[in-house]
């Protein structure tokens, strides 16, 4: 799971209204080479939300230096475009498990692939 | 198939730990053919399927074919719903299409990729009221239907949400005729 996706995951157990962020707990995290595609990165910042992806960062130990706050001219600013490149794309979380900071539930991270499923007394 | 995309690697596709997952048959290809103009922005994208086993084979096929797939293993967009809300650019569903009785709808196994209960619809009609909420200003809509599915009425349908839809491709495979659908914001 890489925390592109993370930070489109919303935890949906019945009754819960802020089942986001998911809080990551992982036993094993990659970091992947990936090709530096800066008009996929400025296409997506506005789809993402920064905190949580700062959050999740740090969660991973792995926030570096990605600012708190989002910058406001990152079209043109390369530096920050690879390092947002870098979170969201070259780290990738293998095996753990996502938590509903509201419910507590906890869904299983297996070979880098979330599984959000619930049961029927979930939905 | 397409002259400039190659077949895909998939010869992994319905043995050994993925016995359980549909293989790609004509209704898969076909839609790949649909998909050759939105290839690029595909290159990075998020798939979703309520069999674990059939999330695994996908990111086993993305990785032999040097794209990148992101699964996640949730039930239609379940668990992506919120925060997609108004984003997708690119949404394309190859539902489970085919008549069968309704009792067969709903598991999480090989069946959940074929077995569409009544008119072949009921996994579909679940999706379509999302579609428009979905869809960025500029989304476009991709989806797989059969002619038992009327997709006349399902582009009727869509239309009531403010997407434009036509039957963009369609190719007869054996006893089906298959087509697919493709919608357009605005």
């Amino acid at each position: 799971m890489k925390l592109l996706t993370h930070n489109m995951l919303t935890s949906h157990v019945k009754g819960v209204t802020q089942g986001y962020p998911l809080l990551i707990k992982a036993t094993e995290v990659k970091v992947n080479e990936v090709e530096f595609n800066p008009e996929f990165v400025v296409k997506m910042i506005p789809k993402l939300e920064w905190s949580a992806l700062v959050q999740a960062a740090e969660e991973l130990g792995q926030k570096q230096d990605l600012p708190e706050q989002l910058v406001a001219d990152y079209g043109t600013d390369e530096a920050f475009l690879k390092k947002v490149h870098r979170i969201l794309l070259e780290v990738e979380v293998m095996e753990g498990s996502l938590k509903c900071p509201e419910s507590g539930r906890e869904f299983p991270i297996t070979r880098g692939i979330p599984n959000m499923l619930l049961n029927e007394d979930e939905v | 198939m397409s002259a400039s995309y190659p077949t895909p690697v998939y010869s992994h596709v319905g043995r050994g730990d993925f016995r359980d997952v549909y293989e790609p048959a004509e209704d898969t290809f076909l839609l790949m053919d649909a998909l050759e103009k939105d290839a690029e922005r595909l290159r990075q994208s998020c798939c979703t399927d309520v069999n674990p086993a059939a999330a695994q084979c996908t990111a086993k096929t993305s990785s032999s074919n040097k794209v990148s797939l992101q699964p996640v293993i949730t039930s239609l967009v379940d668990s992506l719903l919120s925060r997609l809300s108004g984003k997708v650019d690119v949404l394309v569903f190859n539902p489970p299409y085919v008549v069968t009785p309704s009792e067969e709808v709903g598991s999480r196994g090989i069946e959940a990729a074929w077995a569409g209960g009544s008119r072949g619809r009921e996994v579909t009609d679940r999706f379509l009221p999302v579609v428009a909420q979905l869809l960025s200003t500029k989304g476009s809509f991709y989806l797989i239907t059969i002619a038992e599915n009327d997709p006349e009425e399902i582009i009727t349908s869509l239309c009531q949400q403010g997407l434009q839809g036509e039957s963009f491709l369609t190719r007869r495979a054996g006893n089906e005729r298959l087509s697919v659908l493709r919608f357009l914001k605005g």
